[in-house]
């Protein structure tokens, strides 16, 4: 079976390990100021995608929107298993929200053609919103099973997967194409396979202005993958209005460091009296029974 | 008829039951519209759901929209969201909220995409307020406020030229008013408008689970972060929880490097309590922590970092090593 994939993977900043000028005055993210990383649920996607093209056979396909340097993570698909790698970057898609970005990326997709799944992260830990995905799904007019803890059966026309819900989980059906959202706890991402670092490590980037369709046809008529490819704007065929900050309805409004607001607070020595007399005190306040 | 933009809550039922946070948003969907001078309505789905909607009115719904159809007594993506998208453009409201809840970051995407209107997740806080743009003055629209990147920062989000103007907020953040049972909802029957070829997503099966912990109606919480994230440390918080007949939190690295589950997480993206007394446990206190736990009554906060953010905001202190501290407090308190 030649299963067709398309996972869409980010690049974000480490969240973990933010500064202060983590953000510019104009409200929007100072990514020089921030480490990147891979977005953690867009490795359990893509590992999703890699079991079942180990599963069925099939292609992968993974597409990343942002600057020059998110060529980063597409490597890091290859590295692990991917057949291509498509990063739309254009100075008119900067400043995004996840209306752009779903736009964008549905542009993308339409230009790669055909396809069976679509495999998304569940969320990106830069805003945990959960969004692009069913976004895209809506923009492409397919089906989405969000939340996907496993993938529970395939055939050559329909997946079955298992989604968590608050109170339990569902056993979900869905024909081709669909779009799924994947979740941590879905799969063990592997690691980058050495072999394929050696020959991915120095790939170039291709800026494509030709369709998807020519330059994939002259990709597969050599083995190995020499480019990474660079769509723009028009590339992709899309709206520039759409795109970017102008495609954009969510603006941000203000920025606020935060500013703690005491309340009166005690200090209480690590000693066995004070901790003694703290815990009869909120026994005596019925804090505690 | 009203032509003004009233404020909409996605009404969000599971088995039949109305989930809580649909409650809650129609509290704070009542402060909005009362400051905006405009009506509370909801949009419900389901099969046989009617006999539960008049509960509605007594959390300041003034009208619903009710859809029902056999087809829609489980939810799916696409039609959930055919149908708030059609009730949205039929009766315009200004404003629209969603539970962040798994059904709420599903069907909200797909209904702001379709309508390409800004879309909000997580938000802690909501306002009216203006907006300016270069000359131009947006009154009276929705401020959309949530921590970012990592904790230091809350942003206003606003959407001024979106029609609605559409927000997320997660079970728990916003309180659920005390109900008044003499309020009334006018319940409003729409006919079902999708196709059969809509329901693309078949349900095999829905296997419920207990939850492991119920945090939100727990009293008393101890919370382990990743200070407190060895098995030693972990055990000693949970004989703490339990001496106090409390239940056993954490912070969300703790979920995330697989120590405990989700269920247990405190926080923005987790669960938010007000439980009468909160110890935190080796954690450090960043936003999205405190956003989830702020309002208890009292905290106490353990670490061994005198500069941790966490003793800004709380009640009792104590500075040392959290195993140290934890033995001393379940010593103490089986004394006391
Ligand atoms: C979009 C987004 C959503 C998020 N949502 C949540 C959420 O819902 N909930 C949440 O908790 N976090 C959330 N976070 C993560 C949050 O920003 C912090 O990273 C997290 O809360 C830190 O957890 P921690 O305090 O346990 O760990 P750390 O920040 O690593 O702190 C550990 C603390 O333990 C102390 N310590 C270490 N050893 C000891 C010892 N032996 N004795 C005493 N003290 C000790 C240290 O001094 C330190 O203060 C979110 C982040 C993002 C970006
Ligand atoms: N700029 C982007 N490029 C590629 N994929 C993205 C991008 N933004 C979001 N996604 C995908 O959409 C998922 C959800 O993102 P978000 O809505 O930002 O939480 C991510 O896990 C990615 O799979």
């Amino acid at each position: 079976m030649d299963l067709r994939m398309i996972v869409t993977v980010k690049q974000v900043p480490d969240t973990h390990n933010v500064t202060g000028d983590a953000m510019k005055d104009d409200g929007t993210v100072n990514r020089a100021a921030l480490p990147t990383i891979f977005n953690p649920e867009d490795l359990n996607a893509l590992e999703e995608a890699l079991k079942l093209k180990e599963r069925t056979g099939g292609h992968i396909t993974c597409i990343s929107m942002g600057p020059p340097n998110a060529v980063e993570v597409l490597k890091e698909c290859l590295y692990r298993g991917a057949d291509d790698a498509i990063l739309i970057s254009d100075r008119r898609f900067a400043g995004a929200d996840t209306l752009a970005t779903s736009y964008a990326l549905k542009c993308a997709i339409e230009q790669v053609g055909k396809y069976d799944l679509i495999l998304c992260g569940r969320q990106a830990i830069d805003g945990d919103t959960a969004q692009v995905g069913p976004q895209i799904a809506e923009k492409l007019e397919i089906n989405q099973l969000t939340c996907v803890a496993a993938v529970t059966e395939i055939d050559n026309k329909s997946i079955t997967a298992k989604r968590s819900v608050e109170d339990g989980y569902e056993i979900v059906k869905s024909d081709f194409p669909a779009l799924l959202t994947i979740t941590a706890s879905a799969n063990e991402p592997r690691s980058a396979n050495a072999k394929k670092v050696m020959t991915y490590k120095n790939i170039g980037k291709e800026i494509c202005n030709s369709s998807y369709h020519e330059s994939y046809m002259a990709a597969e008529s050599c083995s190995i993958l020499s480019h990474v490819k660079e769509w723009n704007v028009e590339a992709i065929k899309a709206d520039p209005v759409q795109c970017g900050l102008s495609g954009s309805p969510t603006k941000v409004k203000k920025i606020q460091s935060v500013v703690l607001t005491g309340c009166e607070s005690r200090q209480v020595a690590n000693s066995d009296i004070a901790i003694t007399n703290l815990m009869n005190e909120l026994v005596s306040e019925n804090i505690i029974g | 008829m009203n032509n003004k933009k009233n404020v909409m809550v996605f009404i969000e039922s599971r088995a039949g039951k109305i989930a809580e946070v649909s409650l809650e948003l129609l509290g704070a969907a009542t402060d909005l519209a009362k400051k905006l001078g405009v009506q509370v309505e909801a949009v419900a789905i389901g099969h046989n759901l009617i006999d539960e909607l008049s509960v509605l009115g007594h959390y300041g719904c003034q009208r619903v929209y009710y859809i029902d159809d056999m087809r829609l007594n489980h939810f799916t993506s696409i039609p959930y969201a055919k149908i708030v998208v059609s009730t949205i453009q039929a009766h315009n409201p200004g404003i629209v909220l969603f539970g962040a809840t798994t059904m709420g970051r599903d069907v909200a995407p797909r209904v702001a995409s379709a309508l390409k209107c800004g879309l909000t997740a997580d938000c802690t806080d909501l306002k009216i307020g203006e907006h300016k743009i270069k000359d131009k003055v947006y009154q009276d629209i929705l401020l959309q406020i949530r921590p970012a990147f990592g904790g230091n920062i809350i942003a206003t989000i606003v959407s001024p030229e979106s029609v609605p103007s559409m927000a997320t907020v997660r079970e728990g953040v916003m309180k659920m008013v005390t109900p008044n049972p003499d309020l009334t909802v006018e319940i409003i029957s729409e006919a079902c408008q999708v196709n059969n070829d809509d329901f693309l997503t078949e349900v095999l099966e829905v296997i419920s689970e207990e939850k492991a912990v119920n945090l939100k109606a727990a009293q008393v919480i101890v919370s382990a972060g990743m200070g407190a994230s060895d098995p030693e440390a972990i055990a000693l918080a949970q004989n703490l929880a339990h001496a106090l007949c409390g239940e056993l939190g954490c912070s969300r690295p703790v979920v995330d490097s697989g120590i405990l589950d989700k269920d247990h997480q405190v926080g923005q993206t987790g669960i938010t309590v007000r439980p009468n007394l909160y110890i935190a446990c080796g954690i450090s206190g960043q936003i999205q922590h405190r956003a989830g736990m702020s309002e208890a009554k009292r905290i106490i906060a353990i670490n061994k970092d005198p500069h941790a953010p966490i003793f800004a905001i709380a009640h009792y202190g104590i500075i040392g090593d959290v195993k140290d501290i934890l033995t001393k407090m379940i010593k103490a308190y089986k004394k006391a």
